[in-house]
């Protein structure tokens, strides 16, 4: 292997000489440790190196080994259920093998090479194959068959096909391509700043349904598209991105805790294998992978993780797979890619980020998309990238929140104010949007029921009306709005509370079917029109309000799915306002 | 032996530029010896073939170019640890400070410590009473979180952080325990209130003390809070012990931080704080926690005093985004007179969620305290109307719930110094200011609970 030497060490930042012949990206170990590197700018011989482990001890004069290939990760069997650092060392084997802290210099392969799966073959011996086709699938857990794929770049004949239960690194196929006979075993490499390539991108047009109803119903995610959720400390990030993690119709969840807690990964880990898919039944964790590196974790491996974490995703959704994949915190990684700049003494931009952090956030939710995948079944698959932000202070107008902002869909506005009253999902209703309403509307029509979208209209314009009205009390005095305006406030308040709020923690609570969701909405606004008219009719508003059924619609969300369907509160609503009529003439 | 050189070029700020060396490496200590034949210590920032750029713990003054003769030892810093670190007082490098002997190290640790494999941690989940029902009973404490004090100069932080120390428990439970105690350029009076308070209950002989006083050098300070957590570490998760490790001041942690990143001439972040300010505070912060199969823990309750009281400052924004929640005191309710001053809504305790309710403190907790939060914000809304309009201009239901809200910070935040209330005593007292509310308004709780803890009748 080539070899360069260390002229200077800063943090993570290591510049070695004498590596002429170097690529960009290239991978490199340093050291007698072989901590692990990666080049990311060359001044003639000079190569300037992010180190993904801690650097203390080591010095001018120690050896740089130069892989000569790129960064890249494993992808094949084994992926599923697992947890890895930002370069994609598997935790759990780095416990096992050096106990409860992680020390440095750990060199393990990130698929298990031992542990044998079962390969089905899906193509026969002569047949065409081209890039992207399934030669074989692994049952990888009950919910999630690993197709094994012609690998980038190979057309040609099937000239041998296994069956059984094999290792990773075994060859399960041979392809004959015009050159070569070409050796496919289950598993491949690819680089991590590289997006895996499709052959055509589409539009999204299904929602990504997540059971958290002020997303679904208001600023609904589309599979496929991108969404930030930036928010103060506090606001509600991460439980956003867990809940999305853990109730989201997506078939195959990338979860990269990047610069974040150690616990909330702990959380995750503990709790997954406990909980179920309320789509089929299994425990969550057989269609998770997980990608951490906490805030005390290296702070390159960091600016890594969500590469690393995107490359799997892609691979996944190159098999047709709806994938969707968090990034909580991608201000963690911008900081990180900040730290290296500045050791790099790089010009600052804004608030000392570098001039290319605009672009790279562009480049990184460019990779999301709905798309044709690679192979001759023209497969449609979906990846959906969700990124926390986390601006200091809160300001918006961070530049990490504004770069995101000017590429993602969805904006989900977290508001520290919602936070301490305690109004969660604390997102603000007023400033968040969903530039997706459009394309699902027809699935919404279809799917849910064809009032869905107007009843939307209608709360929306409820709660618009009720910040106006608001503005207007607080110069009068609520006592002097109209009847019908004290309504809408109240509307409103059903709309927040009954409606909007939703308890993460509390076991029904935590997820909302869309049909449930409707049924919810239905009701307050039905409500709504049954009393306007009530009023018009010269019925006192405090009867209204000391309707019984209003404390019943405040408590719909703590019900069942199957009860919520059984109840007919629209029915109850009507009756209600039938006594009143009657009892007030 | 030990390479030593002569070869110092430049001195600046906490900073010494070392020429002409060879075999150094980042991160290794360094001891400097001075012309008169003193002795201070540092560490290798940025190393690179011709020079090394090392930072001076205990300053700079009095060093000059010429005779400062240094040596660098080959290792990190690190801490000699045994059984006889308990009851012991250091300073704020970690030498005896209290008149006793050296340790005689059973292993030397390096301060720096290294992150736990979060696959190894374990979720913290054992409910800690303190015995303040502003924060058992809204903000919870559990074994192995973090959970800073965020105060403001002048407010009591110190008395709550003692009383915490003083009364924290876990129910049913007699376990081994010790207190870490670090004080990062604090007063030699706030340092020794606490040191007066563990000897009068008793705690002293279960403590371990790293004091880095106002007058001492800042840049010690670099190293006194990882001292603290690798005594904290080694009595947690060798010695099974349960250890609450208190840290204060990290706004002076900060501010020496700043002071060798501006020496350094770096690019500065948001008010001059270097931008691995946060990187730096999480290698600490993150030190806090339960690993699977071992007995011990540690929770940590660090302490900061946010500047001009705005949370927005880099050290509480910073500290805020790494800590699983913080408690807030409030400048507004100690002039009121209110100990302790603790503002619930802006608190937070992440990690509440798996430590209550049934079988940890009772059943009803949760919604008790979303219930607390929900009427406390609306009352404090309503005060605000008030103070514009008048309180006749109040719809009824808002005036109960204005009511409501001074009763809350006067029965239910304020208590005594020495008062530990039970969790039982504080979630009845919450039901009891509940009961002021309408029953249709009070939608955060279910109706089970609904029916059992506010009957009809009343
Ligand atoms: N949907 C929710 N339901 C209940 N509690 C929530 C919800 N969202 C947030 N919280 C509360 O807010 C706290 C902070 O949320 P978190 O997502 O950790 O904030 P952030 O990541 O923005 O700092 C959580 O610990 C929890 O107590
Ligand atoms: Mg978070």
């Amino acid at each position: 292997m080539k070899q360069g030497e260390i002229i200077r060490v800063a943090g993570p930042l290591v510049v070695a000489s004498g590596c002429l012949g170097a690529k960009m990206y290239d991978m490199v170990q340093i050291g007698a440790m072989g901590l692990i590197g990666e080049i990311i700018e060359l001044r003639g011989e000079d190569a300037f190196i992010q180190v993904y482990e801690d650097t203390t001890g080591i010095g001018p004069g120690e050896p740089v080994y130069l892989t000569g290939e790129p960064l890249s990760v494993e992808l094949g069997p084994g992926l599923i259920s697992a947890i890895f650092d930002g370069i994609q060392r598997p935790l759990d084997v780095i416990r096992e093998q050096q106990g409860d802290f992680v020390t440095r210099g750990v060199d393990l392969p990130s698929l298990d090479r031992q542990k044998a799966w079962a390969f089905t073959p899906l193509v026969s011996e002569g047949q065409e194959v081209m890039e992207g086709d399934f030669l074989g699938e692994v049952e990888e857990t009950p919910l999630i068959k690993h197709r094994i794929m012609v690998p980038s770049g190979i057309y040609g004949k099937v000239k041998g096909i296994k069956q059984g239960e094999f290792p990773v690194e075994h060859v399960v196929a041979r392809v004959e391509t015009e050159k070569e006979t070409v050796e496919i075993p289950m598993f491949q490499t690819w680089p991590i700043r590289r997006n895996r390539r499709v052959s055509e991108r589409l539009m999204p047009n299904e929602p990504l349904v997540t059971g958290q109803r002020v997303l679904d119903t208001l600023f609904p995610l589309a599979k496929g598209g991108t969404a930030c959720v930036p928010g103060p400390f506090g606001s509600g990030k991460t439980v956003v991105q867990h809940q999305l993690a853990r109730w989201s119709d997506a078939q195959i969840i990338v979860f990269v805790a990047c610069g974040e807690r150690g616990n909330e990964v702990a959380d995750l880990l503990l709790s997954f294998p406990e909980l179920e898919d309320p789509n089929t039944g299994r425990p969550l964790m057989e269609r998770t992978i997980i990608i951490a590196n906490t805030s005390n974790m290296p702070v390159a491996a960091r600016e890594a993780s969500i590469y690393t974490g995107m490359t799997i995703a892609e691979y996944f959704r190159d098999m047709g797979y709806s994938v969707a994949l968090m990034a909580d915190s991608s201000s963690r990684w911008a900081e990180a890619l900040r730290e290296i700049s500045g050791r790099m003494e790089e010009m600052p931009g804004e608030e000392g980020y570098p001039a290319y952090l605009a672009s790279r956030i562009a480049a990184f939710y460019e990779r999301a998309g709905k798309v044709k995948c690679l192979g001759s079944d023209e497969r449609i698959g979906a990846l959906s990238v969700i990124g926390a932000v986390s601006p200091p202070g809160g300001d918006l107008s961070d530049p990490v929140v504004q770069s995101t902002l000017k590429v993602v869909k969805v904006f989900w506005a977290l508001d520290d104010r919602l936070a301490n009253a305690r109004h969660f999902p604390a997102i603000n209703w007023l400033n968040s949007y969903s530039l997706y309403v459009e394309n699902i509307k027809d699935f919404w029509k279809t799917e849910v029921a064809e009032d869905f979208v107007a009843l939307r209209q209608e709360a929306m314009r409820l709660l618009e009306e009720e910040a106006e009205l608001q503005e207007i009390a607080r110069l009068v005095g609520v006592e002097s709005l109209s009847l019908k305006d004290r309504l809408i406030l109240e509307s409103a308040r059903s709309i927040r509370e009954d409606f909007l709020h939703q308890n993460a923690f509390h076991p029904q609570d935590t997820y909302t079917s869309l049909r449930k969701q409707y049924l919810m909405l239905r009701a307050i606004i039905h409500f709504h029109g049954a009393a306007l008219k009530a009023l018009e009719q010269g019925v006192e508003m405090e009867s209204i309000l000391g309707l019984e059924v209003r404390e019943k619609m405040s408590k719909i969300k703590f019900l069942s799915e199957e009860d919520t369907a059984a109840l007919d509160v629209y029915i109850e609503i009507d009756g209600a306002f039938r006594e009143l009529l009657k009892s007030e003439q | 032996m030990y390479k030593e050189y002569l070869t110092v070029s430049n001195i600046t700020g906490p900073l010494v530029i070392v020429e002409k060396i060879t075999e150094v490496k980042y991160g290794e200590l360094v001891e400097i010896e001075t012309a008169d034949g003193q002795l201070r210590r540092g560490s290798v920032l940025d190393i690179s073939t011709e020079r090394a750029v090392v930072q001076v713990f205990e300053g700079t003054s009095g060093l000059d170019v010429d005779k400062s003769r240094v040596r660098f030892l080959g290792r990190s810093q690190k801490l000699g640890v045994s059984e006889e670190i308990m009851g012991r007082i250091f300073d704020g490098s970690g030498n005896p400070k209290d008149k006793g002997p050296q340790i005689i190290p059973d292993k030397m640790l390096d301060i720096n410590g290294s992150p736990i494999n979060p696959q190894a941690r374990d979720y913290p989940s054992e409910f800690i009473q303190t015995g303040i029902s502003s924060i058992d009973g809204m903000n919870p404490l559990v074994r192995g979180q973090k959970l800073p004090l965020f105060s403001g100069s002048g407010l009591p932080h110190s008395r709550i952080a003692a009383q915490i120390a003083r009364q924290a428990a876990v129910l049913g439970k007699e376990e081994k325990f010790a207190v870490v105690f670090g004080a990062m350029g604090i007063t030699f009076e706030e340092a020794n209130f606490f040191i007066e308070d563990f000897r009068n209950t008793g705690a002293l002989e279960r403590a371990v003390l790293f004091l880095n006083l106002a007058n001492e050098p800042p840049i010690e300070r670099i190293a006194t809070p990882r001292l603290a957590l690798t005594c904290a570490e080694y009595l947690a998760f060798e010695l099974d012990m349960h250890v609450l490790v208190i840290l204060v001041d990290y706004t002076f942690y900060a501010e020496a931080l700043r002071e060798i990143s501006a020496a350094r001439k770096e690019v500065p972040g948001r008010r001059g704080y270097p931008g691995y300010l946060y990187t730096d505070l999480a290698s600490m912060y993150e030190r806090a926690g339960r690993i699977k199969n071992k007995a011990g823990s540690i929770t940590s309750i660090p302490i900061l005093t946010m500047p001009e009281d705005d949370k927005t400052h880099p050290i509480a924004d910073l500290t805020g985004y790494i800590t699983e929640g913080q408690i807030m005191l409030s400048r507004e309710l100690h002039r009121k007179g209110i100990y302790p001053p603790i503002d619930v809504l802006p608190s937070l305790s992440r990690l509440k969620d798996k430590g209550i309710g049934e079988g940890k403190t009772r059943e009803d907790h949760a919604d008790v305290l979303n219930q607390l939060f929900a009427c406390y914000a609306r009352g404090k809304e309503a005060r605000e109307l008030a103070l514009i309009l008048g309180e006749a201009a109040l719809s009824e239901v808002d005036k109960l719930f204005l009511t409501f809200a001074d009763r809350y910070e006067n029965e239910f935040v304020r208590q005594g110094e020495f008062e530990a209330r039970s969790i039982i005593d504080t979630l009845d007292m919450g039901w009891d200011l509940l009961r002021t509310i309408p029953r249709a308004e009070l939608k955060r709780i279910r109706p089970e609970f609904m029916d059992k803890y506010y009957p009809e009748s009343q």
